[in-house]
C-alpha cells in the first residue's frame, strides 16, 4: 500500500482558500462523510501523481492553532498525534494566505514541530500586488527550513508545484521550528523524566489538549497533571504564543514585505456598508428576500418538468408491461416515490447556491457580526446565526455547523432550536398547501403566497429565538464564554467551489434523506393497495351495488354532468363553425360514448377509493382519525402526518400515493389539482381548505418530525434526553397550535 | 495615554502593553493579539458591540466586554 499511495493532510486557518486548493487538487475525485463516531464532516480526496502514485488527500477543518476550542479542531490535533491511526499522513501540507501569512505561520509552525514534513503554500497570491506585498519565496524557505510554494488557485497557478512537493517529500527536512522546551526549561525537564521515550512537543500537546490520544494512558497523563498547576500551564501556552510570533517574526523580515500605503481601503468601504445600523440589515433582509423569492419562483420551472416527466414515466410503465403487481410497484410505487425525491433537488441546490456564495464572499461574517448583539438576549451569539440559517437547508447540516460554537450552553441551546427553522423537507409541505389554500394574485410586486412562505419562514425563525430565550432562562450550565471571529476579506466566489457545495449537499440529500423516502413510499403503496379484510377482497361487487343501489357520489356526479356540458358546448361550437360536418344524430351518439367513458372513469375512482378506504392503510388511517380531526385533518392527512414522522418531505409523496391509488382516471393530474379537487364525503366541502391548511402548515411548521434529527442531536450531544424532549415538546406545542388554528379558522 | 481597546473611537490605534486577565483566552493571542502588537478599531456593529478591530494583521470581531482586558497605549497622531 505504501508503495503507490501516499496520504497527505491538508491544513490551514479558515479563509486561506483551502478548499479551493483541494478542489483544484482534486477535482470531483472526492469523498465526503464522517470521522467514525461523531459528525465532523471527512473529506478525502484523490490526485495522481506524475509518477504513478496516488495521493490520498485529507481534507482537515480549518483551525488557527493546535490549540483546540473546539472539536472540529480536535480532530485535526488527533489525526496528526495519532501515528498508528488510519489518517496519519506521511506529509502535511499548510495552506496559508498571503496577507495574513504571519497568523498562518502560528499553524505552520506547530506542525513542524510535530515532526511531519510540512509543505507551505501560500495562497491568493494574486492579491499581492495590490495589497503592497513582496515576497522572497527562497529565502523564506530557508528560514523556514521547508518548501515554500506560492500559488493563487483562481489563476490555477502553483497547483502542479504541489503536486511535485507530495513526490519530492523526502527532500524536506522534518526540522523543529521552536525547541518548546525554551517555555520552561524546568518544566521540560520533569516531563522527560516520567517520558523519556516521547517527543516534548508532543507531550506538551497530550497534556494541553482534551484529545484521545492512544500512546499515552489516563493514569500517565493523570501524573503529568500533577507536575504543574493549571494556571501555570495557561501561562507557558501564552508564552509559547510569544515565542512562536518571535521566531516567526524574525522568519518575515527579511522575506516577507508590506507597503502599508497601498493596504487597499476597499475592504474598509464595503464594511462600512454591509456592517451598517440601517443598510447592514436592510441588505441583509433583501437578500433573504431574494433567496426566498428565488427558491420559490426560479425552482417552479425545473420542477414542473420533473413532475411531467415521473408522471407521464409512470403512466407509460403501467400502459407498456403486463399489468400486475410487480408494474404496479414500478409505477406506482418507485417510479412515484423516485420522483418525490428528484422533485426537491431545483430548490435545495438553489438554496446551497445561496449559502455557499453568502460563505464564500466572506459576507457570512459580516452577518455573524451584524446579529450578535441581537441573538446575546436569547443566549445565544452571532455564531449561533450562521447555524440557524444553514437550518432553512436541513437541520443535520445545520446542527453539525453547531460545533463551531465554543460555549456548551450556546451550542445546546443552538441544536435544540435549530429544528424550529424551516429546513427544506418543510419546503414540499408548505408549498402543495400554499398553492392549494393561498389564493394567487399580488400585492405590489409580493405574490400572497410567496408572502405566505416567507411568513412561514420569519414565524420558524422567531419561534426558534423564542425557545432559546426560555432555554436560556431554564437551563442551569456554567461556562465561560468569549466571543473572538475573524472577518475576512471580501472575495469574488469561485464557481469551482460553489458547485462542488451544491453537488455536494444534493447528494447527501438524494442519497441520505432519499433512501428513507424511498423506502416509505414503496411501503405506502404496499399498504395503500393490500388489504386483508373481507371488505377489500369484495370491492369490486360491493362498489357495483352501491352504484347500482344509491348511483354514484355527488362529486362524480358533478364531474359527469359538467364534462358532458363542456363536451357538448365545444362540439355544437364546432360544428357551427364548420369544422366537424355532422348532424343531430351523431353528436348524440357522441355524447352517449363520453357520458360511457365518463362513468367508467368515476366507477374506477369509486372503486379506488373504496379499495383504499379497506386497505391496511385505511384501516390504519381510521384508527387514527381521532386524533386528527380536531385539527382538520381526514384520515387520509391523518396517514400522511404519521407517516412523515420518519422524515417531513414523506407527505406530499405519501399524498400521491393515496391519491394515485384513489384516482385512476385516463387524464394525468398533478397531484396538487388532486389534493385540490378531494371534498370531504358527508359535507363535500374541499379537505384542503383555508383552515385545515392553515393548521397543516402550523402542525409542521413546528412538530418534530424527522428521524435523521433526532439521531444527529442524541450524537452531538450524547444522550437520548434531549432528542427526546425535542420531540415531545415540539410535537406537544405543535399538535396544541394547529388545533387552536384550525378552530379559530373553520 | 493608557486605556483599553473598549475605549478607542473608529480610527484609532493603540498598542497592546498587558492582559490584566489571567483567563485571557489564548486563540486571540494565537490570532495576533499579541503585547506589543497594534491594535486599530475599524468598525463598531450596531447597537455598539461586536466591535472589528484590525490587530496584528488580523482582522477580528470581539465583543465590548473581552476588548475591555486588552489594555492599550493609545497612539496619539
Amino acid at each position: 500500500m505504501a508503495t503507490n499511495e501516499i496520504k497527505v493532510a491538508l491544513l490551514g486557518n479558515p479563509n486561506t482558500g483551502k478548499t479551493s486548493v483541494f478542489n483544484a487538487l482534486t477535482g470531483l475525485n472526492q469523498k465526503v462523510g464522517n470521522y467514525p463516531g461523531i459528525t465532523v464532516e471527512k473529506k478525502i480526496g484523490f490526485c495522481k501523481l506524475s509518477n504513478g502514485i496516488t495521493a490520498k488527500i485529507l481534507d482537515l477543518p480549518g483551525t488557527y492553532s493546535l490549540n483546540t476550542t473546539s472539536l472540529d479542531e480536535s480532530i485535526a490535533v488527533e489525526i496528526l498525534l495519532n501515528k498508528k491511526g488510519e489518517y496519519f499522513p506521511d506529509v502535511a501540507i499548510v495552506v496559508a494566505e498571503v496577507e495574513n501569512l504571519k497568523r498562518n505561520l502560528l499553524l505552520f509552525s506547530q506542525i513542524k514541530d510535530l515532526g511531519i514534513p510540512t509543505v507551505l503554500v501560500i495562497n491568493m497570491a494574486d492579491r499581492m500586488q495590490k495589497n503592497g506585498i513582496s515576497l522572497d519565496v527562497e529565502s523564506l524557505s530557508k528560514e523556514l527550513g521547508t518548501k515554500v510554494i506560492l500559488s493563487s488557485v483562481r489563476n490555477n497557478s502553483g497547483i502542479s508545484e504541489i503536486k511535485q512537493s507530495i513526490e519530492d517529500i523526502d527532500a524536506i527536512s522534518t526540522d523543529s521550528f521552536l525547541d518548546i522546551t525554551e517555555v520552561s526549561p524546568e518544566y521540560f525537564e520533569r516531563l522527560k523524566k516520567l517520558f523519556p521515550q516521547e517527543d516534548p512537543y508532543k507531550l506538551w500537546l497530550v497534556t494541553t489538549q482534551d484529545v484521545n490520544f492512544t500512546e499515552i494512558d489516563k493514569n500517565q497523563q493523570a501524573q503529568v497533571n500533577d507536575i504543574t498547576t493549571t494556571v501555570d500551564l495557561r501561562r507557558y501556552q501564552h508564552k509559547e504564543t510569544v515565542l512562536r510570533y518571535k521566531k516567526i517574526n524574525a522568519s518575515l523580515k527579511k522575506a516577507y514585505l508590506k507597503d502599508p500605503t497601498k493596504a487597499t481601503s476597499l475592504k474598509a468601504k464595503i464594511d462600512s456598508v454591509l456592517t451598517h445600523k440601517v443598510w447592514g440589515y436592510l441588505i441583509f433582509f433583501a437578500i433573504l428576500f431574494l433567496i426566498f423569492q428565488v427558491i420559490y419562483d426560479w425552482s417552479n420551472y425545473p420542477m414542473d418538468l420533473i413532475d411531467g416527466f415521473f408522471a407521464s414515466a409512470s403512466n407509460w410503465v403501467s400502459k407498456t408491461l403486463p399489468s400486475g403487481m410487480f408494474t404496479n410497484l414500478i409505477a406506482e410505487g418507485i417510479l412515484a416515490g423516485i420522483g418525490g425525491i428528484v422533485i426537491f433537488i431545483p430548490q435545495i441546490a438553489f438554496l446551497f447556491l445561496f449559502i455557499s456564495i453568502l460563505e464564500e464572499s466572506g459576507y457570512m461574517s459580516r452577518v455573524v457580526f451584524l446579529m450578535d448583539k441581537l441573538m446575546r438576549p436569547f443566549g445565544l451569539s452571532g455564531k449561533s446565526v450562521v447555524p440557524l440559517m444553514s437550518g432553512t437547508a436541513c437541520a443535520i447540516p445545520a446542527i453539525m455547523a453547531s460545533r463551531t460554537i465554543e460555549n456548551w450552553k450556546e451550542r445546546l441551546i443552538t441544536i435544540l432550536v435549530i429544528p424550529f427553522t424551516t429546513c427544506s423537507a418543510r419546503l414540499p409541505v408548505y408549498l402543495i398547501i400554499i398553492s392549494i389554500v393561498i389564493p394567487e394574485g399580488s400585492f405590489m410586486f409580493i405574490s400572497y403566497q410567496a408572502f405566505t412562505l416567507m411568513a412561514l419562514y420569519i414565524l420558524g425563525f422567531g419561534v426558534s429565538i423564542l425557545s432559546a430565550w426560555i432555554l436560556h432562562k431554564i437551563l442551569k450550565i456554567k461556562t465561560k464564554s468569549f466571543f473572538v471571529m475573524e472577518m475576512p476579506g471580501y472575495k469574488m466566489p469561485q464557481a469551482k467551489n460553489v458547485g462542488i457545495t451544491v453537488l455536494e449537499k444534493t447528494k447527501s440529500f438524494v442519497f441520505g434523506a432519499g433512501k428513507i423516502i424511498l423506502a416509505i413510499s414503496v411501503i405506502l403503496w404496499f399498504l395503500g393497495s393490500y388489504g386483508l379484510s373481507e371488505d377489500f377482497k369484495n370491492a369490486e361487487k360491493n362498489v357495483d351495488e352501491k352504484i347500482a343501489s344509491d348511483g354514484f357520489s355527488d362529486f362524480n356526479k358533478t364531474f359527469i354532468s359538467s364534462n358532458i356540458q363542456n363536451y357538448e358546448l365545444s362540439l355544437r361550437d364546432s360544428v357551427s363553425a364548420k369544422i366537424y360536418h355532422i348532424n343531430n344524430q351523431d353528436i348524440q351518439d357522441s355524447l352517449a360514448i363520453k357520458r360511457n367513458d365518463l362513468i367508467a372513469v368515476a366507477k374506477e375512482d369509486e372503486l379506488a377509493g373504496y379499495k383504499l378506504e379497506h386497505s391496511f392503510m385505511g384501516q390504519m388511517g381510521k384508527a387514527f382519525e381521532p386524533l386528527v380531526k380536531p385539527l382538520g385533518y381526514d384520515w387520509k392527512i391523518g396517514i400522511a402526518v404519521l407517516a412523515s414522522f420518519a422524515a417531513r418531505e414523506v407527505f406530499v409523496g405519501t399524498l400521491a400515493t393515496i391519491y394515485s391509488v384513489g384516482s385512476g382516471g385516463e387524464e394525468e393530474e398533478t397531484i396538487k389539482e388532486r389534493l385540490a379537487a378531494e371534498v370531504h364525503p358527508s359535507t363535500q366541502k374541499p379537505v384542503f381548505n383555508f383552515a385545515s391548511g392553515i393548521s397543516i402548515l402550523l402542525f409542521y411548521a413546528f412538530a418534530m418530525q424527522c428521524m435523521s434529527t433526532l439521531a444527529i442531536v442524541k450524537r452531538e450531544t450524547n444522550t437520548w434526553k434531549w432528542p427526546m424532549l425535542q420531540l415531545a415538546i415540539m410535537t406537544g406545542f405543535a399538535y396544541l397550535v394547529a388545533l387552536i388554528a384550525y378552530q379559530f379558522l373553520k | 495615554m493608557v486605556t483599553t481597546a473598549a475605549n478607542l473611537q473608529k480610527g484609532q490605534k493603540g498598542i497592546i502593553t498587558e492582559f490584566p486577565n489571567e483567563g485571557f483566552p489564548l486563540k486571540l493571542m494565537e490570532m495576533g493579539c499579541l503585547p506589543g502588537n497594534t491594535v486599530e478599531l475599524i468598525q463598531v456593529a450596531p447597537f455598539n458591540d461586536p466591535i472589528y478591530i484590525n490587530v496584528g494583521d488580523s482582522h477580528i470581531a470581539i465583543r465590548r466586554s473581552l476588548a475591555e482586558t486588552i489594555v492599550l497605549e493609545l497612539i496619539e497622531d
